[in-house]
């Protein structure tokens, strides 16, 4: 039924019709006409969501490692090409932003009223930069999606963001500018030394490319010196976007700063991007920089944990609090990923999109109330559950899910990132489980002064409780929270082969020992196999 | 040896260019003079028959030529410089009509100087003895001079005309200097016979300090630090346009001198004067940038940032490679457009001549003119490297040179100085969308040629970023032998 996608260029329609829709925006629609860009615009996302679905039926779990594949030369002389595909890691994430894109545009209706014509093309904008990053296979052309999308979140912020948004859309920009500029110089490092020679190593004399899945082919064989240089260069340009401690300073202003759509995709896709990086680039492409510089890697994580969750503890303002909330949360990722074992990666790549839907949701729900008291103190609350129980109702489910509540979400991801962890440093996994405990702290807290109580103020007495729209965009989110809490075997199934592959690729000895334990597992993986048999 | 006459034949670009400037002047002091438009319109006539003419020229000589006794060279290199000079000279004259309008002054002399200029940009292209070079320099420098002047009645026009003249009088003084020790101790100015020569007179203790005096004169005529000093006075004083011209076809043909006496004429001494090169290339990316961080004058701005591109162009020329070659190549192609494009806009936005400068003029231009800034926009982000733009494209293979052959460390100052630059350049994009002035009186697109010339240089920009291809295979018929 879904075979048709295989027939057509999937991929390139669903990362440029964004883009399309932004230019007839752009050019044929008057400034007059805001009801019409507005629906015009959430259409556009809408049937993009619609047209990515399809890749969930039609990937092919067994089957090829990337698939979708689309490629075309580009720019010949130095061997750049246009190519797309998606691996199991990058299917989940697409989906995720056509999904968050979406509900993003539908909470953007009521809340954005200046400039909107500008505001939606510059969304749209964002969203074909997003999909191109998880799309691309040519790291060039990553590159170029991954910059591109800066601009107009630099707007999203700056234009329609909160008092002190100029300050906070520049701080974006250069934190992140400044990343992306030592990725490029990690990126020629290994181009060249794929192709010629590279400062004192002597190169490999392959065809000039750009091509991701090549890297990886000759990431095993490039010097460990060279190795951690480059790797250095990533971690900067990544751990800024994920971001990392202690390079997370620009997140909060960026989050208190932008509009609600802002947030939403900031935290649900942006953040995911520099996780990606590391699963996409840093982990195969440089194994032995990354067993070497491992220690370093899982400590940042783990301060990140526990810093992120006792920052946000002391917070007065509810975006912001939840905006250290994702600190501590893309710790959990990133120590996920540094356990570098199957339960570990498995568990990061879940909590990603687990990360997406909570904290898109938190963002959506503190919107929601944002938009009809102006004000997101904490402080300023008390008692909503009375005047508003459908809306409280539904931020407890997302509470729980981001805690981690069994039944919910967050609770798989976290505990398999937890016996990864306990898998590979035993005191890593007890340290991230006291973040848990931080973590079910700081949400509980705030829920019981937003939501109990009396009513202190006379002001939230003659709240409205969700409108038919807010919870049109609101329960996708918590039907996937409950999905993934209680059947999480579809996503572990896509994430399989890719996830094996990743740990063959950097950490062998480990999938081989599994592998001998538990030889179906991977019995699909020729590397694994070939490396069991080497020894 | 008397050259053989039909070589002269070749020399029919140049000598088209400079007789159309000659009679043009001439045209002007006849009666009345002719009007602007005429003036700008039989140069631009005379620009694209120039080009014509040489188009023919380079299909006769499909190779490297050396003609009139081994002093003026066809090759791909000169070929690829002059059809840049002569489009930025096009656009120039384009952005300059308006501009002549609103200050009164005559029309024709303006043109006729810029189109000898030019011919002298064209000698130095294919200049192949250092006193060649020399005089098309002089020829595009004196012109020069009398344009950054050419807005008599203003004191500021001047002001930069003066410190103009006295700097690049000095700094033509020093390269001549430099030459006349290099002949010294060699014995001739061409280059492939110095080139020789060198080889021979190593132990010769005129021949650092020649070449050093050589290489100082160069780096103030491409602006670099410290040589730099003039520029920012001379881009905010002169008229606009002509401040477009200096940034972008003056550097341009400068750069082209540089590689060529380089390359060619310095071969032998390539060890030197890359860590020359790399230091000069430092400084003028660090210094040019941090110093537009305060910049609150949009010219004065966008002269620091012209320093700063001439330090990433120098990444180019210490490569000493193929691709550090195309790169220079493919970077100054994309800035030339995405430089005249962003003058070009600062034109339209000006008013009585000077008026309309700071940055803050630019609040709300968002909404009084949705064209204009997002064009400024993109060329702020082509400027600032951010693809899909020529810059980013440009930049990118600058810094693959500088890995390449090594060079990490100035790649790393490169990519570094260029986050910093988004802050100034961004400067002008806050104001432009962030900001708001309270006024919403649309902004008037009144001189087609203007406005015309402004979305060409942002398409380019933009096709520079997309598809690269055809314009690199073009950049790599242009090289120079390496040294």
């Amino acid at each position: 039924m879904f075979d048709w996608v295989h027939n057509v260029p999937i991929l390139s329609i669903l990362c440029y019709l964004p883009l399309v829709g932004a230019l007839i925006i752009m050019f044929g629609m008057k400034n007059g006409q805001e009801a019409a860009i507005r629906k015009f615009a959430t259409g556009v996302v809408f049937v993009d969501f619609l047209l990515s679905i399809p890749l969930w039926f039609a990937f092919d779990r067994g089957g090829e490692l990337f698939q979708f594949r689309e490629s075309a030369p580009w720019i010949e002389s130095i061997g750049v090409r246009y190519e797309f595909g998606l691996d199991g890691i990058a299917l989940l994430l697409v989906l995720l932003t056509t999904l968050l894109g979406v509900l993003a545009f539908l909470s953007s209706w009521s809340a954005i009223h200046t400039r909107e014509k500008e505001y939606y093309v510059f969304l749209l904008l964002l969203q074909t930069g997003m999909l191109g990053v998880f799309m691309a296979m040519d790291f060039f052309l990553f590159y170029v999606f991954w910059e591109v999308m800066l601009v107009p979140m630099y707007f999203l912020i700056g234009i329609w963001g909160g008092p002190r948004k100029l300050y906070a859309s520049i701080k974006f920009f250069l934190y992140t500018l400044v990343g992306s500029v030592l990725i490029l110089l990690g990126i020629l490092a290994l181009y060249f030394y794929n192709a010629g020679g590279l400062l004192g190593w002597r190169g490999l004399g392959n065809a000039p490319t750009f091509s991701i899945p090549q890297f990886h082919a000759i990431g095993a064989s490039i010097p460990p010196d060279l190795q951690i240089w480059i790797f250095l260069a990533f971690f900067v340009g990544f751990a800024i976007k994920v971001p990392m401690f202690p390079f997370h300073t620009w997140l909060p202003d960026a989050h208190v700063e932008a509009p609600t759509a802002g947030s939403v995709i900031l935290a649900g896709v942006l953040l995911k991007m520099g996780t990606y990086g590391f699963v996409r680039f840093s982990l195969p492409i440089l194994p032995e920089a990354t067993l070497r510089l491992l220690p370093w890697m899982a400590a940042l994580s783990l301060i990140g944990i526990i810093y992120g969750a006792l920052v946000a503890m002391a917070q007065k303002d509810m975006k912001k609090l939840v905006a250290y909330s994702s600190v501590s949360h893309l710790g959990f990722v990133m120590l996920g990923l540094f356990a570098l074992n199957g339960p570990g990666l498995n568990g990061s790549i879940l909590q990603m999109i687990n990360h997406g839907l909570s904290t898109g949701a938190l963002f959506l729900l503190v919107g929601v109330i944002y938009e009809r008291r102006h004000t997101r103190m904490i402080a300023e609350y008390g008692g909503l559950s009375a005047v508003m129980p459908l809306y409280a109702t539904i931020f407890l489910i997302i509470t729980m899910s981001s805690i981690g509540l069994p039944t919910l979400n967050g609770f798989v991801g976290e505990f398999t990132i937890l016996v990864g962890a306990f898998h590979r440093v035993w005191w890593w996994g007890l340290l991230a489980a006291l973040g848990i405990v931080l973590g079910a702290a700081y949400m509980l807290w705030m829920y019981q002064r937003v939501f109990f109580g009396p009513i202190t103020n006379v002001e939230n007495k003659g709240l409205r409780d969700l409108t038919s729209r807010e919870v049109l965009y609101l329960a996708p989110l918590v039907l996937l929270c409950f999905w993934i809490g209680l059947y999480p075997r579809p996503f572990f199934r896509v994430l399989e082969k890719p996830v094996n592959y990743l740990v063959a690729k950097v950490d062998p000895t480990y999938a081989t020992a599994v592998a001998a334990t538990a030889p179906s597992a991977n019995s699909a993986n020729p590397r694994v196999q070939a490396a069991a048999a080497g020894e | 040896m008397l050259p053989n006459p039909q070589e002269y034949l070749l020399l029919a670009p140049e000598i088209l260019l400079a007789s159309a400037g000659l009679l043009l002047l001439l045209a002007g002091a006849i009666g009345r003079g002719m009007g602007n438009r005429e003036s700008a319109l039989v140069s631009v006539v005379s620009l694209a028959l120039t080009a014509g003419v040489l188009l023919r020229v380079h299909s006769v000589v499909p190779g490297r030529l050396l003609i009139l006794n081994g002093s003026f060279v066809l090759d791909g290199f000169s070929f690829f410089w002059k059809l840049l000079v002569l489009t930025a000279t096009a656009l120039t004259i384009l952005i300059s009509i308006r501009f002549l309008d609103e200050g009164n002054y005559r029309a024709s002399e303006y043109y006729s100087l810029l189109l000898l200029a030019t011919s002298g940009m064209l000698f130095m292209a294919s200049g192949y003895t250092l006193l060649t070079i020399w005089i098309g320099l002089e020829t595009m420098a004196l012109s020069s001079y009398i344009l950054a002047g050419y807005f008599k009645r203003e004191r500021r026009s001047n002001e930069a005309a003066l410190k103009y003249f006295i700097l690049g009088a000095l700094s033509s003084g020093i390269l001549l200097y430099g030459i006349s020790l290099l002949y010294g101790a060699t014995g001739t100015v061409q280059l492939a016979e110095l080139s020789e020569g060198l080889r021979a007179a190593q132990d010769n203790p005129l021949v650092p300090l020649g070449w050093l005096l050589l290489a100082a004169g160069l780096f103030f005529k491409i602006a670099a630090v410290p040589f730099h000093i003039w520029t920012p006075d001379v881009y905010v004083g002169a008229p606009t346009p002509v401040t477009a011209y200096l940034a972008v076809a003056s550097k341009a043909a400068s750069f082209a001198i540089l590689l060529r006496i380089f390359y060619e004429g310095l071969g032998s001494l390539k060890v030197e004067w890359q860590m020359i090169v790399a230091l000069v290339s430092a400084a003028t990316m660090i210094w040019g940038n941090i110093a537009a961080l305060t910049q609150e004058n949009v010219k004065r701005m966008l002269a620091y940032s012209s320093i700063a591109h001439a330090g990433y162009v120098l990444i180019g020329v210490l490569a000493v490679s193929q691709i550090g070659l195309w790169s220079v190549i493919y970077y100054l192609l994309a800035y030339t457009f995405i430089t005249l494009g962003a003058f070009g806009t600062v034109i339209l936005l000006e008013r009585r001549e000077y008026a309309g400068e700071t940055a803050a003029d630019y609040a709300g231009l968002a909404r009084r003119s949705p064209f204009l800034a997002a064009m400024m926009l993109l060329f702020m982000i082509a400027l600032t490297g951010i693809p899909p733009t020529g810059g980013f494209v440009g930049k990118f293979y600058l810094f693959a040179a500088a890995v390449q052959a090594g060079w990490s460390w100035v790649a790393v100052i490169g990519v570094v100085t260029s986050a910093i630059s988004l802050y100034y350049y961004f400067r002008i994009v806050l104001n432009m969308y962030l900001r708001d002035s309270g006024q919403t009186t649309p902004v008037p697109l009144r001189a087609p040629a203007l406005v015309g010339a402004i979305a060409f240089c942002a398409l380019a920009t933009l096709i520079l970023g997309v598809v690269p291809e055809p314009f690199i295979e073009f950049a790599k018929s242009s090289l120079l032998p390496l040294p």
